[in-house]
């Protein structure tokens, strides 16, 4: 069997002299220029907010909130199949706490929606929230009284259409958003969606009304 | 600030909690300090937005009052507005692990109404595809209750193999889940080349893979402890409770509706219906198992007698005609035509039909009024009424107990709310 | 099944029994069905568990608008030994729509109760809770009955849409 190696480590022929060159570095013979150049070549600069977004998208924590049909095709994308391991997302949270990630998964009953929203207003900044499926994002095929579409109480920022969504495109719309969130970390949701002026501040008095 | 202080002032969802009356609870005799503990609608152990509301003296469970409603999507109202080929995928989404039982029972219902014969090819295709789902179903299960009792490796192994089964639906039908494959009068089209093969390839990996988890599985010692002897609950009060489906036969009835009122050529198909004998949560965890075994046998049975013929039946005015006819034959296209704008009418009548699905007796209750849209669709849905009996079988009974009772009691909270 | 004899001889054991409970008997489609008065509904039951249905499968309600009396009631009764299945239903008036509750003999009626007064607005008297169950608990109205509006939202196409500013075009 034959190992075929990619172009990634440059070609062959230098591969010797870059060889000797890191046995050098490692033994601490390598100085000056030489230093210089091989550190460039190796370091990225960027600056931190970046670097934190970079970070932030890699590492999400998705809530467990499965609520319908759209759970189950949520359950396979933790399985081995569509692994949203190797992405590094398979913590799913169960308190919203810990969680950064909303993915809303199924239809959201007129009784359900206050809890969705206390829930999404526990987590703690910055958090994001997908919709998946067509009855979250949409009422889906039940355009009655008894379901309401996520966005009209709740910020969304990526729907994924489906009913339900395969686990591939469900993928396809966390990376979406992981690249969002790598690009442009607007975390604070009021800023993405212009919310300001809807904080709602519970004085110490007014409690238990 | 006033706007704010109207906002704090008026939360209606707070007020709305407080209209669960609880004072029943606090009232009991002999009471220590009983904590009552809200099992939110979300929670990670609760098989979806089941809301629980626990009195607990410690950590043993006094009282258990289930709060549904939370996943209602006004399903049974949504197919009064719809013509009766619409309905098929709306009633799918009900119970949504057991999504071809659905649309079975609801075809049932209409091709009784109708008085409509179903070919026998297409009934031997519904079977295999029903048993299919028995066997998806029960993985889901397994999966997401050793989940539940900490054995997480299992989750990976069912959901490889349920995989393996929404491979075999996305090859009949286009979709993993949600096919409307099933019709009124038959299924939606015929298999594929290649699929039998590839079916039969699955039954006979599939007896393997249940007992690599039965090897892991039933003599373990930490199952064993968790499952024997917890939450026992007499035959007598299951029945009274209503209580179908594998709850029932791992108390020793041996009701199963595929072989007590069979439909769709269950006759033909000779399998067993596995039994338990305490009543406990091991035996439900068993019977479980071994209705995948016997579902992988009337499968293999189907596919060696699936006969030759038409996969939907030849009355033109209920089922679509084949696109061929519709360049030759003029009544082909005024079928086609009233079929997809109008759709069939039903003549005017009230009909019951149960079937035996993964969690117990799936009824549809069908009303017709003589026009295209149903006047009336009710689901009689197993977990809604199975779900009674976590009172019985959950007082006295640690939390922990509770929760693997809850996981053997296989809710579906779609099913449940609908 | 009973058939269509055995469903005429069981209504006439009915009528010899009770007073009046029994309206009529429907064989449609190999399933039987007794058409009975609302109060007689928990004497009727008793008397088919006695005659071997033991087992009630299902509760459920049915708005027969524009019919009068519109609301209805059944109940899917199931005989385990002989495998025989019989419907036993009753009619109300919105006005009047009390229904005697067969909770005490039939602990699986609770949420099903439940469920039909949600939805229908059919009162049980003598349900130990009977509370919404579906619907949130300050909902008002019936949500299944024929005349409720079946709610959500119109579809929104070019000539409907509003073109006006939006939530997110606050400039």
């Amino acid at each position: 069997m034959e190992i075929v190696r990619s172009g990634g480590l440059g070609d062959p022929e230098t591969f010797r002299s870059r060889q000797l060159t890191a046995r050098q570095m490692l033994t601490g013979d390598l100085e000056g220029e030489d230093l210089e150049k091989f550190v460039e070549e190796r370091v990225l600069a960027t600056t931190l907010d970046k670097a934190v977004a970079w970070a932030r998208g890699n590492a999400m924590f998705p809530l467990t909130f499965g609520l319908a049909c759209c759970a189950i095709e949520m359950m396979s994308i933790v399985a081995a199949r569509v692994d949203v391991a190797r992405f590094g997302f398979e913590a799913f949270r169960a308190s919203p706490r810990q969680a950064d990630l909303l993915i809303l998964s199924g239809r959201v009953s007129i009784k359900m929606a206050p809890v969705v929203r206390r829930i999404y207003d526990q987590m703690l900044e910055p958090k994001w929230v997908i919709a998946m499926g067509a009855c979250s994002s949409s009422t889906g095929i039940f355009n009655n009284y008894a379901i309401v579409a996520a966005d009209k109480f709740m910020p969304v920022d990526v729907h994924v259409p489906g009913c339900p969504p395969r686990p591939e495109a469900l993928m396809h719309g966390i990376l979406k958003l992981r690249n969002q969130i790598q690009l442009n970390p607007d975390q604070d949701w009021r800023t993405r969606y212009g919310g300001h002026g809807t904080e709602e501040v519970v004085l110490p008095g007014d409690r238990g009304a | 600030m006033t706007d704010l202080d109207a906002i704090t002032r008026d939360v209606p969802y707070r007020e709305r909690e407080a209209s669960i009356d609880i004072s029943a609870f606090e009232s009991q005799e002999g009471q220590e300090e009983l904590l009552t503990l809200n099992f939110g609608p979300h929670h990670p152990a609760t098989h979806g937005v089941l809301r629980l509301l626990t009195v607990l003296e410690g950590e043993v469970i006094r009282d258990i009052k289930p709060i549904i409603g939370y996943v209602h999507t006004g399903i049974e109202k949504t197919c009064e507005d719809k013509a009766y080929w619409k309905v098929i995928p709306v009633v799918e989404r009900m119970d949504y692990l057991a999504y071809y039982f659905n649309a079975m029972a609801y075809c049932s219902a209409v091709e009784q109404l109708i008085g409509l014969e179903v070919p026998k090819r297409a009934q031997y295709l519904r079977v295999i595809h029903l048993e299919l789902n028995r066997i998806m179903s029960h993985l889901v299960w397994l999966g997401t209750s050793c989940l539940d009792l900490g054995a997480i490796s299992m989750f990976w192994y069912c959901f490889r193999d349920r995989e393996s089964v929404l491979d075999l639906f996305e090859m009949s039908s286009g979709q993993r889940m949600h096919p409307r494959y099933i019709q009124v009068g038959g299924v939606f089209e015929d298999i594929p080349v290649g699929w039998a093969d590839r079916v039969r390839r699955f039954c006979e990996e599939m007896p393997t893979r249940v007992d690599q988890y039965a090897a892991l599985l039933d003599k373990n010692e930490i199952v064993v402890q968790r499952l024997r002897d917890v939450a026992v609950v007499p035959e007598s009060t299951l029945l009274k409770l209503g209580v179908t489906g594998p709850l029932l036969r791992a108390s020793g009835n041996p009701w199963d509706l595929r072989k007590a009122q069979p439909y769709s050529s269950y006759e033909d198909f000779a399998f067993q219906i596995p039994v338990g004998t305490i009543g406990d949560n091991y035996d439900r965890f068993r019977v479980r198992m071994q209705e995948m075994k016997e579902s992988v046998k009337i499968i293999a049975q189907a596919l060696d007698g699936l006969p030759e013929g038409p996969y939907i039946t030849d009355d033109r005015k209920y089922a679509l005609p084949p696109r061929h006819e519709l360049a030759t034959s003029m009544e082909a296209l005024i079928h086609h035509f009233k079929l997809v704008t109008e759709g069939f009418r039903v003549p005017p009548g009230e009909v019951y039909a149960p079937i035996e699905s993964p969690r117990g007796e799936l009824g549809c209750f069908v009303r017709s009024d003589g026009s295209a849209k149903p006047a009336r669709v009710h689901m009689r849905d197993p977990s809604f009424v199975n779900l009674q009996a976590i009172k019985v079988m959950c007082t006295d009974t640690y939390i922990a107990d509770f929760i693997a009772t809850l996981a053997m009691l296989d809710p579906v909270l779609g099913g449940i709310d609908r | 099944m009973p058939d269509a004899t055995g469903l005429e001889l069981l209504a006439n054991e009915l009528r010899d029994a009770g007073d009046d409970a029994v309206l009529d008997t429907v064989f449609f489609r190999g399933q039987a069905t007794l058409l009975v008065q609302p109060g007689a509904v928990p004497a009727v039951l008793a008397f088919l568990r006695g005659w071997g249905y033991n087992f009630l499968a299902s509760l459920h309600g049915v708005d027969y608008f524009p019919e009068e009396p519109r609301l209805g009631v059944h109940y899917e009764m199931l005989d385990m030994r002989n495998v025989d299945r019989i419907s036993v239903k009753t009619r109300v008036h919105t006005e009047a729509p009390e229904v005697p509750s067969v909770v005490a003999d039939w602990p699986t009626a609770n949420h099903q109760e439940r469920e039909v007064y949600d939805m229908f607005g059919v009162v049980f008297e003598g349900h130990p809770d009977l509370r919404r169950i579906l619907m949130p608990e300050d909902y008002e109205g019936h949500p299944q009955r024929r005349d409720f509006p079946m709610g959500g939202e119109p579809v929104l196409f070019t000539h409907n849409t509003r073109n006006g500013p939006g939530w997110w075009d606050q400039s």
